[in-house]
């Protein structure tokens, strides 16, 4: 077996309890917390204890938890979650149509934070303790200060409400909502399969809100990680090298220094995934955005357990897989790293 | 050097550490300002805010039937007043306290429960260890945010759930810096030495574990608090927070949202901006700590 492949054997070996532990947590934590589903599902009031136990019954609360338990993991293995008590519908399938929506808003997060984060930590690493470093770094720290939604509120005022500039929420504007059509899930492609170039505009002005607000967030972090591995680079021999032939230092920092920052500043931004997961909760909230984050807010308002602990294990599987490639990748674009 | 009593004063504090600490002194005044307000305006008794009269102008929980509503900011409401003819500005002052009583009770008994755990488990080694730790990793590597909504929403709403829910959060952090350091100083000669001379298990804890781990504790538990001050907001905009009357920003956010498309900016601008400074006081104290600290990271501060 190569070291590679080993390596993937060992952190899958890591990965699959993880999950299974955070599935049977919120299992459990479900179970033992006050609060009956099935009272919250009727309304509470007026509501027959015949109905109650035969709710009870569909639902499968009456059996004891042990086998409750056996028979969620045993669905969850074969990729079962159970059906939402408040849309009927089975929870997985829920997911996978809200999944594209969640992760265009992730992709321009993430664009947006490169676009925000980069500039910033290149120029704090090249003027490193200087005033414009220091200027960036609290900059920087302010990032992390800021609370996402309020972020989100405050653009809709100003833009949306006061400038007219930008739509307030959602992913299009109602008046394509009958010629759109769903091909891929992420609009930015359908727009572009469509052809319509109004359909298009109006994807792409959808998007800024919310991208900008989530890529704000995550800006502090990139731009931190982008400064420290920026400052190790130009300290190497190869960039001094690069320096005395007479390269002009633009050069020296985009094309020798940044492209070797480049594969740290991926990696530790990669592993940070949970948290622009985090972040997407409130933003999707804030901005009418149809993506998981939304649907698990949803689930919690109207206390309907299946599609909360479905929608939990899901994010925790989908976190943990996205570690995981992001750890194979570093490994594949860095030679020198061997397992 | 300052010479007389503020002399004497600073050398004693050991404030002199202080010198050339820009971030940790705005930080620290940012956060001191915020407790002195909370501390001012916070609660007294049911539904009695402030404990000197005049301050804050306004009962922030009580509607002024002479007060307009909805009024932007005026002379008189110099951060305008909401929807139940409530002074705006009284309520940002007196709205800090649920964060930060929040935020305080969670992270210190995250820190706690996660020191202790760690300690233990460290300490004791073997699978007992090695399930502790991968579960505390599971914790770990899921979004806090989410973990934090979802607990709340299933504990219900109020000032104990959102304890609760923050600090659950936060344990595997205090568990994961404790644990590493116990592995690491129980490899030291003069910790085997101690054992060999009869030294218990607590007083190899006080004397070569505990000093260690302060430092990195006190830095990351700066963040931390940074961090759940963010959490309660966002938990009290969704709804999970106190109950109505009671003033709390990250639910006068969610008040203020109704009456966004409105454009009436200032229900949402001021509270939310208290939220940033507060949380940004933190950071920057959390961020000087580091420096104290780490002497190294003065120079080049890595992140």
């Amino acid at each position: 077996m190569g070291g590679l492949t080993r390596y993937i054997v060992q952190r899958l070996a890591l990965t699959v309890p993880m999950v299974f532990i955070l599935v049977s947590v919120v299992f459990l934590v479900l179970r033992l917390m006050p609060g009956d589903p099935v009272l919250a599902m009727l309304g509470g009031r007026n509501v027959s204890p015949e109905l109650i136990a035969q709710k009870r019954h569909e639902m499968g609360l009456d059996k004891p938890l042990h086998i409750q338990y056996t028979e969620y993991i045993g669905g969850l293995l074969h990729g079962d979650l159970g059906r939402s008590t408040r849309t009927g519908k089975p929870v997985a399938e829920e997911l996978i149509s809200r999944l594209p929506a969640t992760l265009e808003l992730a992709v321009w997060g993430m664009i947006f934070a490169a676009l925000f984060g980069l500039p910033t930590g290149i120029l704090a690493a090249v003027r490193a303790d200087k005033p414009s470093d220091h200027v960036i770094r609290v900059l920087h720290i302010g990032s992390f200060a800021l609370p996402i939604f309020w972020v989100g509120l405050m653009f809709q005022v100003i833009f949306a409400v006061k400038l007219g500039w930008l739509p307030v929420a959602s992913r299009l504007s109602g008046r394509f909502a009958f010629t759109f059509q769903r091909v891929t899930g992420f609009y930015l492609l359908d727009a572009l399969i469509l052809g319509d170039k109004e359909v298009l505009v109006d994807v792409i002005k959808h998007i800024i809100l919310p991208g900008v607000t989530l890529g704000l967030a995550q800006m502090g972090f990139l731009g931190r990680v982008t400064r420290a591995a920026m400052l190790e680079v130009l300290d190497t021999e190869y960039v001094t090298t690069a320096r005395s032939k007479g390269l002009v230092e633009r050069i020296v920092i985009l094309r020798h220094a940044l492209r070797n920052a480049l594969i740290p500043i991926i990696t530790v931004f990669g592993l940070q995934f949970a948290m622009l997961m985090g972040g997407a909760v409130l933003t999707e909230t804030v901005f009418s955005w149809p993506g998981i984050a939304g649907f698990l807010i949803q689930s919690l308002y109207y206390r309907d357990w299946w599609a909360l602990q479905g929608t939990i294990a899901f994010i925790g599987v989908f976190v943990a897989t996205v570690n995981l490639v992001v750890d194979l990748f570093y490994s594949v674009i860095d030679p020198r790293v061997r397992y | 050097m300052k010479r007389g009593l503020t002399g004497w004063l600073v050398k004693v504090s050991g404030l002199q550490r202080l010198r050339g600490q820009t971030l940790l002194k705005i930080g620290l005044v940012i956060v001191l300002s915020f407790l002195a307000m909370a501390i001012l305006c916070g609660p007294r008794g049911a539904e009695e805010y402030g404990r000197i009269s005049g301050i804050p102008p306004y009962n922030p929980a009580k509607s002024y039937s002479d007060l307009l509503r909805l009024s932007p900011p005026t002379a008189q409401n110099w951060m305008g007043t909401d929807h139940l003819q409530r002074d705006v500005f009284s309520r940002v002052l007196a709205g800090g306290w649920a964060p930060l009583v929040v935020a305080f009770a969670s992270i210190a008994l995250a820190m706690s429960v996660g020191s202790l755990v760690g300690w233990i488990s460290g300490y004791i080694g073997g699978w007992p260890d090695r399930g502790l730790s991968l579960a505390m990793d599971a914790i770990y590597s899921f979004p806090s945010m989410i973990l934090a909504i979802a607990l709340v929403a299933v504990m219900g709403s109020g000032l104990v759930p959102m304890i609760a829910s923050i600090a659950f959060v936060y344990v595997p952090t205090y568990f994961r810096i404790t644990r590493a350091e116990v592995l690491r100083v129980r490899e030291y000669t003069f910790v085997e030495a101690a054992r060999a001379t009869g030294a218990s298990g607590t007083r190899i804890l006080v004397r070569h574990v505990a000093p260690n781990t302060v430092n990195a504790i006190m830095a990351v538990s700066s963040f931390n608090v940074a961090d759940a001050i963010l959490t309660e907001a966002a938990l009290a905009f969704l709804g999970y927070g106190l109950p109505p009357p009671t003033p709390d920003w990250g639910f006068d956010i969610q008040n203020g949202q109704r009456y966004l498309q409105s454009g009436y900016w200032w229900l949402i601008t001021f509270p939310g901006l208290a939220i940033l400074s507060l949380s940004l006081g933190f950071g920057l104290v959390g961020e000087g700590i580091s420096d104290l600290v780490n002497p190294k990271r003065r120079r080049k501060h890595l992140a």
